[in-house]
């Protein structure tokens, strides 16, 4: 009986200590629907921190509301192209992240990564890639190309949608016509120009509702993310997920604490626990992203195990690459094309 | 002897005073939370972007130029900017239709609600505004639901027999006008109510029985009366259709821009502020103008004097 | 106000009008039985029909989230909406029946820039305004967003009040006035009832408008202020499911709770009278 006492005043004194060392709140800045409920409620108990989500819908609202600053936010969640930024203008703090407890299980290819060298800012959030969702029952084919959307076959004309995804879409039509990412040459940008005006008439729609609408089969083929994918898939087993042969993007969030967190401590304790491998696999399941957490995988539901989607297939990962932004005059470029496209 | 005039003078300063007074609650939350903080705007219009996002303090006129001709990409000649002109056009086109098909199922249903017994009018009212208590998302996917290819009117017009393929509705100009229409009702209804329920019905009715026309009835008892209901409905149905941008994408497919999309894109992907800037007090300039011809013309303005 | 119901008005004329208005009335309403349809799917999608359920209501009122979005929405609308409304009452009493003066086109103008500008615009300019009395004040509560909220809504609600006001009969006010009434009680016994239906009108769209507001809630928010809208907002990429139509059912079972009270309060008053 007094050994159980004496237990129960242990664990309620590490409790306490534990809420000593992590009093308070988390205010957390990330994208929309993102976020495994889970995951927080787990992080809540153990810390005894209450965590406050607030969403975001890009990269570009996120960069600029945080730097304005003064909206209260200790932790955002802001895509690879766009972390360089953050880390420049200051906006983040150095919280040795690769030195963190848990940093041992990220992955080898994720624990160096150009965006942040030795990890010193960010903790890896989920990982996918922008490829092609094609439903077979409507076209069987060879689709590992963005010819798909770009010069589709006769059975996919006036089926496919383009996710307005600017950098993704014209990096897909650069690529296309065998320029490079942020290519700055004029002939390769007239050609994809070119590609793009001539394709849309084969276009029904440039917007974001895919899962929904391939589904239902308003769409047969989309530019698309893997996840988004995926979940396609597990409601209709004939729609598939395709690398472009022509190469295609990476893209990875990160989890960083900004400059002016008010809670420090916490919010490093949420980078921590984040790469641990059930903690990242509740992030996969909420979302259908991969993490980049060793042995992660354990713990994740059945059906993402080895799952197409969420694994690049070996003979197309050296097509692959970080999705970067480019310098301000070839992003003008850009924007002009896009605004031709859609004028 | 100048007595008496001077006192008019003075009743009618004081009078003055008290408007602006009156106003002064308006124009304030106005100036501080909406349009005073659009100087910061106008300011942007004529700095340089910043290389990701936001300004760089370095004077710069070349946003508004972009505004108005375009640098060709490939050449650098520079040209009238077809494309914005081709979007604005768009938008505005939109917004015109918008207005006046408000107007034709918006005036006869505040009619509706204006002649319902007095007790039952606000519940009538409120029936037109609930259908806004849901989200402007949700709401357009369910309309959505009902005009795509396996959606509720095909389904019933397939079954029924009267067609055996299914009509292409959605991704269409009618749908993007449907949804339009449909979001944009309530500001019609609502101000055009405002105004006719303050007509006389026995009016209308005296009229009639001195065997007046029912064109002339409308034009000359009607009209006047609902003048004021129908500007006010357009300003709030037309210049909020010029930024939209929901219903086009998620019913039209967003293949083609409208002025919304194009501003966005500037602080959004584009990463070009002042020239969104630039755009966007464009845009206010030709609306604003546009206001004050519409309501000069339309006589509605307050500025005739009533009394 | 006269009750119409008796007279001889020849309705018969009119009937085209209770036909486009029934139509009008229906159209509105087949959207929102769609949606209050799928809040009852088993399935994910928000389209694809598979069974009946109520999950997504147990998920939509256990999700803290929500919850509080939907509140705060409620929230941000209702004061939003009274205080761009009172404001906006305010306004069109001064613009209106009067001769020109100075500035009056003016100020005519100035209400009705709100609408003029992009939400974008007003979103970026706010942030940056809003953000630096953030960081002076300290204070990054809820007011910002009432604030902004309401200075957008005015011309919604001015608009409708306006037009109720002009070319109405200011007898009555005069005839109070020489009547030796003091402004106040003018305006509160003959001025406010005369423009009550303008009120209603211009509150009831001035809340709507607000609670639908996306773009600048988006820029203007600070941590933990999610509304309902910029909590869908996510929800394009990622798609939506079901649980935001149950909320959105919620929303209309208690629109439909206050219609049912106003019109039992309504109908009490009357007797009363």
């Amino acid at each position: 009986m007094k050994t159980k006492l004496a237990l129960a005043l242990t664990g309620m004194l590490l409790a306490s200590t534990g809420l000593a060392r992590a009093d308070g709140e988390l205010n957390i800045y990330n994208w929309g629907n993102y976020t495994s409920p889970e995951m927080i409620k787990k992080f809540e108990e153990k810390y005894k921190v209450k965590v406050t989500i607030t969403d975001y819908d890009s990269n570009d609202t996120a960069l600029a509301k945080v730097r304005q600053g003064g909206s209260g936010f200790d932790i955002a969640v802001p895509s690879q192209s766009h972390l360089p930024i953050w880390i420049a203008e200051g906006l983040v703090q150095e919280t040795d992240v690769g030195k963190m407890e848990n940093a041992k299980n990220i992955m080898p290819e994720w624990s160096n990564p150009d965006f942040d060298p030795g990890r010193k800012y960010s903790a890896p959030w989920l990982w996918g890639t922008v490829g092609v969702v094609v439903n077979t029952d409507v076209y069987k084919g060879p689709a590992d190309s963005w010819g798909i959307l770009f010069d589709p076959p006769a059975e996919l004309k006036g089926k496919v949608n383009i996710v307005p995804e600017m950098s993704d879409i014209l990096y897909a039509a650069i690529k296309y016509n065998g320029g490079k990412l942020c290519e700055t040459d004029k002939a390769i940008l007239k050609k994809a120009r070119d590609t793009l005006v001539n394709a849309k008439p084969n276009w029904v729609a440039m917007e974001y509702g895919t899962i929904e609408k391939m589904t239902a089969g308003d769409f047969a083929a989309s530019s698309d993310w893997n996840g988004s994918a995926f979940r396609q898939r597990l409601a209709k087993p004939s729609i598939h997920y395709f690398y472009p042969k022509e190469g295609f993007t990476y893209w990875s969030d990160n989890v960083v604490v900004l400059k002016d967190a008010k809670n420090l401590e916490n919010a490093k304790l949420f980078q921590n626990f984040i790469m641990d491998p059930e903690n990242a696999a509740m992030l996969s399941a909420f979302a259908r992203y991969a993490n980049g957490i060793t042995g992660s995988e354990p713990f994740m539901p059945a059906d993402m195990k080895g799952a197409n989607e969420l694994n690049v297939p070996a003979d197309k990962k050296d097509k692959a690459e970080f999705m970067r932004l480019c310098d301000p005059a070839t992003q003008e470029l850009y924007t002009k094309i896009w605004t031709e496209l859609q004028k | 002897m100048s007595a008496a005039p001077d006192l008019i003078t003075r009743q009618i300063q004081r009078d003055i005073r008290n408007r602006w007074l009156l106003s002064l609650p308006a124009l304030l939350i106005i100036l501080l939370a909406a349009t005073g903080p659009l100087l910061i705007v106008v300011v942007y219009s004529l700095l340089t972007p910043g290389d990701y996002g936001d300004v760089k303090w370095v004077f710069s006129t070349e946003a508004w130029v972009s505004v108005f001709f375009q640098r060709d990409m490939f050449d650098d000649t520079l040209t009238p900017a077809s494309a914005h002109l081709s979007i604005f056009m768009r938008s505005v086109n939109l917004s015109v239709m918008t207005t006046v098909f408000t107007v034709l199922l918006g005036f006869p249903t505040a009619w509706f609600i204006a002649t319902r017994p007095a007790r039952s009018r606000d519940l009538w009212l409120f029936l037109i505004t609930i259908p806004f208590w849901t989200n402007i998302l949700i709401r357009t996917y369910a309309m959505l639901e009902v005009i795509r290819n396996e959606g509720l009117i095909n389904t019933f017009l397939m079954r029924s027999g009267l067609i055996d393929k299914p009509l292409q509705m959605l991704f269409t100009d009618g749908a993007v006008l449907a949804g339009m229409v449909y979001t944009c009702l309530p500001m019609m209804v609502l101000p055009i109510y405002a105004s006719l329920e303050k007509l006389d019905f026995r009016l209308v009715e005296a009229a009639y029985d001195l065997y007046a026309t029912p064109f002339r009835v409308l034009t000359k008892v009607i009209l006047p009366i609902v003048k004021p209901g129908v500007v006010a409905g357009s300003i709030l149905v037309f210049i909020p259709s010029l930024g939209a941008y929901v219903v086009p994408i998620l019913l039209g497919g967003g293949k083609t821009m409208m002025v919304g999309n194009l501003i966005g894109l500037q602080f959004g992907q584009g990463r070009n502020w002042p020239l969104g800037a630039a755009l966007s007090i464009t845009l206010m300039v030709v609306v604003m103008i546009a206001l004050l011809a519409y309501v000069r013309y339309s006589g509605g303005k307050g500025a005739k004097a009533h009394g | 106000m006269a009750d119409h119901r008796d007279t001889s008005f020849d309705v018969r004329r009119l009937g085209g009008f209770t036909f486009i208005a029934a139509l009008t009335f229906f159209a509105l309403y087949v959207p929102i039985a769609v949606l209050v349809v799928f809040a009852f799917n088993a399935g994910e999608s928000i389209s694809d029909w598979q069974g009946l359920s109520m999950k997504w209501f147990a998920i939509a009122v256990t999700d803290a989230r929500v919850i509080d979005a939907a509140v705060r929405s409620m929230v941000i609308a209702v004061s939003a909406g009274i205080i761009a409304t009172a404001a906006a009452t305010l306004a069109a009493i001064a613009t209106t029946r009067t001769a020109p003066y100075r500035g009056l086109s003016a100020k005519y103008a100035f209400i009705n820039l709100p609408l003029m500008v992009p939400e974008i615009v007003t979103g970026v300019a706010l942030l940056i305004f809003f953000s630096r009395l953030k960081i002076w004040t300290g204070y990054s509560g809820l007011g910002y967003l009432i604030a902004a909220h309401a200075a957008f809504c005015i011309p919604f609600a001015y608009l409708p009040i306006r037009a109720r006001l002009e070319n109405m009969d200011d007898t009555l006010e005069r005839a109070a006035a020489d009547l030796y009434a003091t402004p106040l009680r003018a305006f509160r016994h003959v001025t406010l009832p005369l423009l009550w239906p303008g009120i209603i009108a211009g509150f009831m769209l001035a809340f709507v408008i607000s609670l639908d507001d996306v773009v600048i809630t988006e820029f203007v928010k600070s941590g933990g202020q999610d509304t309902l809208p910029t909590y869908m907002l996510g929800q394009i990429r990622r798609g939506t499911t079901p649980a935001l139509n149950a909320i959105s059912t919620i929303f209309l079972l208690f629109s439909v709770l206050a219609v049912t009270i106003m019109f039992l309060a309504d109908g009490k008053r009357s007797k009363d009278q």
